[in-house]
């Protein structure tokens, strides 16, 4: 049987202000699922929570992931576990070298399976990487630069998909990975993300736009709407929400009226 | 009853040394007359000297009145420690297997001086500074504290010329270069007084890269370090100069340091604190040629209670002439740095560019780091700017590490590694860099 992550009834607030009012969704592995939802409905906070970013409390709800409490784990546990983000703006670090990085990111779980383990050889670990990059028709050059550090838009949302190539998650969640992205390097990271799609893989697709569902398709969409998933539905969901914005959410779910 | 005050003095207290003491190292080691009156004559501009006062902007933030001299005044005395004492990794060979040039000094005597054939051949003088002054009198006399480090720039100044106790003196002659790299050990395993010197001269056109190490074992003795180095690098000529200090923790170093670089000359000047209890170094170039280019980087890491303070200058005594410095450092504990910087230049010196950046990483709330950065320009068409900079741990950097599986501890490492990783890829030698890098990991975990 695949991993399972599932989130139920879950609250969370940042600086004590609640963003999440009980979000319920499972995503299998195999699975690939859209979550939309206008600006500031709660979809990053959402990715963020999951992966145990300590600024994100959760105040109420439980997520089990392969069966076991996922709030209970920290970040790195949680990524070795097989739970993958795609962050909406990832950081650079300077200093620290792309490939430095990968291989101490591969060696974590080396360690964590065998206390024991050397981790992963450096010719081994350079074959790893290049075919990787190729996949995603990544200059070999970006191995040796400090990771994001002056990387584009569009370079950084590929180093984003190669580190998830490269590790191999069984859940993926990819926050707004398609924003700012002209529509080569959408097709670009899409395709990679095609790629990698399989019966081992999970995969959460959050964004704001249909745009990037025309290269991924998902089976399951998702609406979010002022912290709580409002719609559920298959590809067509996102179909209307392109044609008719979200307004009609808005006028259906809003606390308001 | 007497009653005896615990209380520290409010100004610092001098060391104990006398004339006498000046005369016997003078000769022990049967030294020429010259140096023996240049030594005293340093000796009467020290007693002129008042010990610097905290109450100067230089010397304010910087109170090394903890010192005991009763310690620390005494002069290392070599015990029969031979090359073997000195770890390997500090002596192995900086590029590949062939040794350009080694000296090692343990307790301020020289244990081994091995210099490559193919740079002896060329006229390259590498040796102690005793042996340098026998047997080239007048390049080390023309030489010694005349042009870069003089008697005058301080107490600590004038009581290193009187009484410097060991050195270095590298020499490369016009249009010659020293292809390998030359590497200097100051290695003590004994407590007390150190007076170690550097005099590089490069002749016109001539080339060098040298690396000079600083250690001691761990004692609970003081020391005082009193050192000065001088790198003169004449016209069109190149020196790329490392120097690395890790004193043991109840070490207290009081240097003087200054480049002097010639028309359209080079200086690469890389600077490490890592040890040490206390150190006040000045370092200083002079960009006295037209064309002169000098770049300075330092990088420190202070924790427990260590106190580094850096008084850089970038003097810009000639037009068209360019500086840049970089000094990155981390404070953890309650340890304290302090950078001050200044950038000056004459009246008539147009088309100059100078720069300086302080980076800091602050690794505790209990830390303190200042930098105080400066300028003094009199000419108007000039490039001259200068940055400081303070940041703690990012927690959005560890948190993106940690995502991809790393833990914390590790992830910490990472980004305080990369912090100073722009500087440390500056240092030439791999080996150099990888100890470097192992003792700051020290530092971050211990």
């Amino acid at each position: 049987m695949g991993a399972a992550l599932e989130i139920r009834n879950l609250h969370v607030s940042v600086e004590d202000k609640p963003i999440l009012r009980g979000v319920n969704l499972t995503i299998k592995q195999g699975e690939v699922h859209a979550l939309m939802g206008p600006n500031g409905s709660g979809k990053s906070t959402l990715a963020n929570a999951l992966m145990g970013h300590p600024a994100y409390d959760v105040t109420a709800g439980q997520v089990i992931y392969d069966g076991q409490d996922l709030l209970e784990l920290e970040a790195d546990e949680r990524s070795r576990a097989g739970l993958f983000l795609a962050f909406q703006y990832p950081v650079s670090i300077p200093g620290v070298t792309l490939a430095n990085f990968l291989r101490q990111a591969i060696n974590s779980r080396k360690k964590a399976e065998d206390p024991e383990s050397k981790g992963i050889s450096v010719p081994e670990f350079i074959r790893l990487l290049r075919s990787k990059m190729d996949y995603l028709q990544m200059d070999h050059s970006f191995a040796g630069r400090y990771l994001n550090e002056g990387f584009s838009g569009g370079e950084k949302k590929r180093a984003e998909i190669l580190q998830m190539a490269t590790l191999e998650p069984k859940i993926a969640v990819l926050d707004e990975t398609d924003s700012g992205l002209d529509i080569d390097a959408l097709r670009i990271v899409s395709e990679g993300v095609n790629r990698l799609k399989g019966p081992d893989l999970g995969v959460l697709i959050i964004t704001h736009y249909q745009r990037i569902l025309n290269y991924i398709k998902p089976e399951f969409v998702h609406v979010m709407f002022e912290g709580q998933i409002v719609e559920n539905g298959g590809p067509e969901l996102a179909l209307q929400l392109e044609e008719h914005g979200y307004d009609w959410v808005r006028a259906k779910h809003s606390a308001a009226q | 009853m007497v009653v005896r005050s615990r209380r520290r003095s409010l100004e610092p207290i001098a060391p104990g040394y006398t004339r006498a003491d000046v005369e016997a190292i003078s000769a022990t080691n049967n030294e020429p007359q010259w140096l023996r009156e240049s030594r005293l004559a340093a000796w009467e501009l020290y007693e002129d000297l008042p010990m610097p006062s905290l109450q100067t902007e230089e010397w304010r933030r910087t109170d090394y009145r903890h010192i005991r001299w009763n310690e620390a005044e005494k002069q290392v005395r070599a015990n029969g420690a031979t090359l073997n004492t000195v770890p390997a990794a500090n002596r192995e060979p900086l590029i590949g297997e062939a040794q350009g040039g080694l000296l090692v000094f343990v307790d301020g005597k020289v244990v081994h001086n091995e210099l490559a054939q193919e740079l002896t051949q060329q006229g390259i003088v590498f040796t102690d500074l005793q042996t340098a002054c026998r047997e080239h009198p007048d390049l080390v006399r023309a030489n010694l504290m005349t042009k870069a480090v003089l008697p005058s720039d301080g107490k600590f100044a004038a009581l290193h010329a009187a009484l410097w106790t060991h050195g270095v003196f590298l020499y490369v002659p016009r249009n010659k270069a020293a292809e390998l790299p030359l590497h200097v050990v100051n290695y003590n395993t004994r407590a007390g007084a150190s007076l170690g010197h550097v005099l590089v001269v490069l002749e016109e056109n001539a080339q060098a890269t040298m690396l000079v190490d600083y250690s001691s074992t761990t004692s609970e003795t003081q020391s005082a370090y009193i050192g000065a180095t001088e790198l003169l690098v004449g016209d069109a000529a190149n020196l790329q100069y490392v120097s690395l200090q890790d004193w043991n923790r109840e070490t207290f170093e009081f240097s003087h340091q200054r480049g002097r670089i010639g028309r359209n000359a080079n200086l690469d000047w890389i600077v490490g604190n890592m040890g040490g209890r206390l150190v006040k170094a000045y370092l200083e170039i002079e960009l006295d040629g037209m064309g002169a280019n000098g770049r300075m980087s330092g990088f420190f890491f202070a924790d427990h209670d260590q106190l580094f303070d850096h008084d850089t200058q970038q003097n810009h005594n000639a037009p068209l002439t360019t500086s840049d410095l970089l000094f990155k450092g981390a404070a953890r504990d309650t340890a304290r740095t302090v950078w001050q910087g200044m950038i000056k230049s004459l009246p008539q010196m147009q088309k100059i560019d100078g720069f300086q950046a302080s980076r800091n990483l602050l690794l505790s709330e209990d830390a303190r780091m200042d930098a105080i950065p400066g300028l003094e320009i009199e000419a108007d068409d000039v490039a001259c700017s200068h940055a400081a900079t303070f940041g703690t741990l990012e927690e959005e950097s560890v948190f993106y590490l940690m995502a991809r599986g790393i833990d914390r501890p590790t992830a910490e490492l990472m980004v305080i590694d990369g912090f100073f990783d722009e500087l440390l890829q500056r240092i030439p030698f791999e080996r150099v860099r990888e100890r470097l890098q192992a003792a700051m990991e020290n530092k971050i975990i211990g």
